[in-house]
């Protein structure tokens, strides 16, 4: 079983980074968690956020959730916010897609068009 | 919902929306008994019986964006596939308790799914709110409690990616072990 003393060496390992993080002014993304996100994949969309920001150790940005964004039928969405720029909605997101958002947006601030809501609704 | 996992963490959105600080999430599996308890109980701001009975119903919401509500009649319809039922408890004020018994080796009785995820998941995006997870089986205990975890880290905030990263090998290590090693 593994123990809280090994959170006690993650606190004294990372408070020096938190202390930078405190105007955090890196990306935040925001997933849609009501019963329509959820079904449609919600999770593993969340889930592959935190492991990508995790491996490109991208520490100022922040991911949390939302209710029902009201698009149901083109769960799971996700939203992206940069700091001084216009949100993104990402529509259909897998966590294949997630990889390409975090590399191109969230690190090149390039938004990834062929994703976005307007371009998914003009296909359709 | 694919997997009982993401039934929680859709049951768990409404102790959310109901402003609860503290929510507690346990689970009883018992393979000589042969069934499972699943109950979630918060501290939010509760529903009168009206409410209560609605709640049932999916066509009632309190959301204004749509007119449908499915969390807790979905679950309900997973219970009583399994020769089960839910219950839902609730007071104005205090908060609610749902708990669902469900045959655990129904051969309609969704597999647990990522619990961890379902976890690490609430946390990491209601850092404000306490988790208590408790899971027991014929092999053992995990309890996962945030109140515990934040006296830990101090100053260090819960949802730091370092500290989720691990919560959820805790959780996933843990669950291993009360399964008997087998996931």
């Amino acid at each position: 079983m593994k123990t809280l003393k090994e959170l006690e060496e993650i606190r004294q390992r990372t408070l020096e980074s938190v202390n930078l993080r405190k105007d955090r002014k890196g990306a935040r993304v925001v997933v849609g968690m009501a019963t329509c996100g959820i079904s449609a994949g919600a999770r593993p969309v969340l889930m592959a956020f935190v492991e990508e920001i995790q491996n490109r150790r991208l520490l100022d940005a922040t991911v949390t959730q939302t209710g029902c964004i009201g698009v149901c039928r083109l769960e799971p969405m996700v939203e992206v916010y940069m700091p001084g720029e216009e949100k993104v909605t990402y529509v259909n997101m897998t966590p294949e897609k997630v990889k390409r958002v975090v590399s191109e947006h969230l690190v090149n601030g390039q938004v990834v068009r062929e994703f976005i809501i307007g371009a998914v609704e003009k296909k359709d | 919902m694919q997997d009982l996992s993401l039934h929680l963490l859709d049951l768990i959105q409404n102790s959310i929306v109901a402003k609860a600080n503290l929510v507690k999430i346990t689970i009883h599996e018992d393979e000589k008994k042969d069934w499972l308890h699943i109950a979630i109980e918060d501290n939010g701001k509760g529903m009168d019986q009206e409410t209560i009975k609605k709640a049932i119903d999916p066509f009632y919401t309190t959301r204004t964006t749509r007119r449908v509500g499915l969390g807790i009649p979905l679950f309900k319809a997973t219970a009583r596939r399994c020769k089960g039922d839910l219950k839902l408890e609730s007071t104005v004020g205090k908060g609610t308790r749902i708990e669902a018994r469900l045959q655990l080796g129904h051969i309609d009785r969704p597999p647990f799914g990522k619990l961890d995820d379902t976890i690490v998941t609430l946390i990491l995006c209601n850092p404000e709110i306490d988790f208590v997870y408790s899971h027991n089986t014929n092999y053992g205990e995990l309890k996962l409690d945030t109140r515990e975890i934040r006296n830990v880290i101090g100053e260090l905030p819960i949802d730091h990616i370092e500290v989720i990263t691990w919560i959820q090998s805790y959780i996933s290590k843990g669950l291993n072990e009360i399964n008997g090693g087998v996931q």
